[in-house]
């Protein structure tokens, strides 16, 4: 029999760099969110109120509000297009299915950096995007996309919708091709249009690719940081701050680190909120 | 199934178009890095080898190397070993010490990156390799954990007992029989893990403030805020950082896609 302290000895590693890299860190966040600090001096403690903070502050609040434009951007957009592709594409045989899947998924492999320089040259104000406006004479529309306080922060959101759209649609196109071919005839022989045939038969069967599909965009639109940094830097103003940029802010430029870390907590608890409603409401599928 | 040549006409019309929207501002960056200055003709490959020596692209690209390896042996290691003890043995507090290994796949790096830096700094090892690489191997051992134990619980029993009956002892069981037999879940992990690191900018950003140790992202970033006017030049960066995980991908799109719909982490 193998001694019972055995299987530590192989976790030994994982625990000691996890432990104090990652859990630790958590508990020290915690702590940090209970403190006024600036960083440098003495440090106050202040109770809960940096957690009241974000919910009275009005830069906070807008953040949060941005986060969830953002989702609309991140997950509906792209599981709306994803489910409707993947849908269409699953009536008919195509060729080049293969090819299609390593194409639509190029953007999630690219560092948010090269994404954001890249939609930066798009929107720029004699970028492409202006020029193919104004070619087909929607002149009225060009603007200074990253410049425009009402237009920045959906034009950030599409960057978004761009990067996720390929990973839903490859991960419906894999529910969807479940379904035996069978039911889809007995479907049709039944007379039902492709409507019917998708409410009924093929939206029930992704249900748990849905899921997985809203907690990765969702989660993915909660913790946008980089491109923000990039691309907008939170403004013009501050109409394209979020969340995870004004961890960043408050915490490595304008000294309210107790702040910061409850917005880090607030956003972590979201997403673990975030997971559990969603992993509930799939869960009837897991019983069959 | 039956389906009219319409239709089908209009599913590869479809995919054409959806792959535009993927492959659209790829093209444009590629296009842009392309571009001579004004007055100049034909295709420029000089812009990539101005990016290269102005961006210092050469050193931050090293950099990135570096950390990725770093990230990379020790994460594998502890995690492969981790998911050997989570996978195929029983022990009390197995449950509970997954449990907050899972919890760490969900935690996002906003959650740690402001102690870690503020500790780090107060133990004089901010702008160290360590700094930037340690957080990283934390949220991918927690990955990694999760990934080798889901391998290690359907590895074939049969073999290891096999093994175990001939004399080999739990060690070699792992190293010379599950190991090798679980090369694409090993290769899968690994691939997912350079992705992560090689992109990786919010810790790299916070925990390296001095500049020195800049990886690819960042210096994209800081070559962008000196060169906002030079967008040849800043597009060249970008495919130069974007080269190396869209090669891997490319190579092996199929551990890539599997590992991020079946991992659902990050």
């Amino acid at each position: 029999m193998t001694p019972r302290w055995r299987p530590w000895l192989y976790l030994v590693p994982a625990i000691v760099v996890y432990g104090a890299f990652l859990l630790y860190p958590i508990g020290r966040s915690v702590q940090f969110s209970l403190y006024e600090w600036d960083g440098l001096g003495a440090s106050e403690f202040v109770g809960l109120a940096n957690y009241l903070g974000v919910l009275t502050d009005a830069g906070l609040r807008a953040a949060f509000g941005h986060a969830l434009v953002l989702i609309a951007f991140f997950a509906l957009l792209p599981l709306a297009f994803g489910l409707a592709v993947a849908a269409v594409l699953n009536r008919a045989r195509v060729r080049g299915l293969g090819l299609f899947r390593t194409v639509v998924f190029v953007p999630q492999v690219l560092a948010m950096v090269v994404v954001a320089v890249a939609w930066r040259a798009i929107y720029a104000p004699d970028g492409p995007l202006n020029i193919a406006l104004t070619a087909v004479g929607l002149d009225s529309l060009t603007r200074a996309w990253l410049g425009d306080y009402t237009w920045t922060l959906p034009a950030v959101g599409i960057v978004g919708t761009w990067v996720q759209t390929g990973l839903v649609t490859v991960l419906m196109l894999a529910g969807m091709a479940r379904v035996p071919r069978e039911q889809y005839e007995a479907a049709r022989l039944d007379g039902a249009g492709p409507v019917r045939e998708f409410v009924a038969l093929t939206l029930p069967s992704v249900r748990g690719e849905i899921a997985v599909a809203l907690t990765l965009t969702i989660v993915a639109a909660l913790k946008t940081f980089d491109l923000v940094y990039v691309m907008t830097a939170g403004g013009p103003g501050n109409s394209t701050t979020v969340p995870a940029y004004e961890v960043f802010q408050r915490a490595f430029r304008t000294g309210q680190v107790g702040s910061a870390a409850a917005v880090a907590i607030t956003l972590t608890v979201l997403i673990f909120g975030l997971n559990l409603v969603i992993n509930r409401l799939v869960e009837p599928r897991e019983d069959r | 199934m039956t389906t009219s040549r319409a239709e089908t006409a209009m599913n590869y019309l479809l995919l054409v178009v959806v792959c535009a929207f993927a492959l659209g501002p790829i093209v444009v960056v590629l296009v842009t890095s392309l571009q001579p200055d004004l007055g100049g003709g034909g295709i420029a490959w000089g812009n990539y080898a101005e990016a290269w020596s102005q961006g210092s692209f050469a050193r931050y690209l090293r950099t990135s190397a570096l950390v990725s390896a770093t990230v990379l042996v020790v994460a594998l290691t502890a995690s492969v070993l981790a998911g050997y003890a989570f996978g195929t043995m029983t022990f009390r507090g197995s449950t509970v010490v997954f449990s907050l290994v899972l919890v760490g796949i969900m935690v996002p790096t906003e959650a740690i990156v402001v102690p870690l830096f503020y500790d780090l700094r107060t133990l004089g090892l901010t702008n160290t390799l360590w700094a930037v690489a340690f957080p990283q191997m934390a949220q991918s051992i927690a990955f990694g954990s999760y990934w080798m134990r889901a391998y290690f619980r359907t590895a074939p029993r049969s073999l290891m007992e096999a093994a175990r009956l001939d004399g080999a002892s739990e060690r070699r069981v792992l190293w010379s029989i599950l190991v090798p037999v679980g090369r694409p879940a090993i290769v899968t992990m690994t691939v997912l893990v350079f992705m992560w690191t090689w992109n990786e900018f919010l810790i790299a950003l916070v925990m390296a403030p001095s500049g020195r140790l800049r990886t690819a992202p960042l210096g994209l970033a800081n070559f962008q805020g000196q060169y906002t006017s030079e967008t040849a030049l800043l597009a060249a960066g970008a495919v130069i950082v974007a080269l190396p995980t869209v090669i891997l991908f490319l190579f092996l799109q199929r551990h890539f896609i599997r590992g991020m719909l079946e991992g659902v982490a990050k």
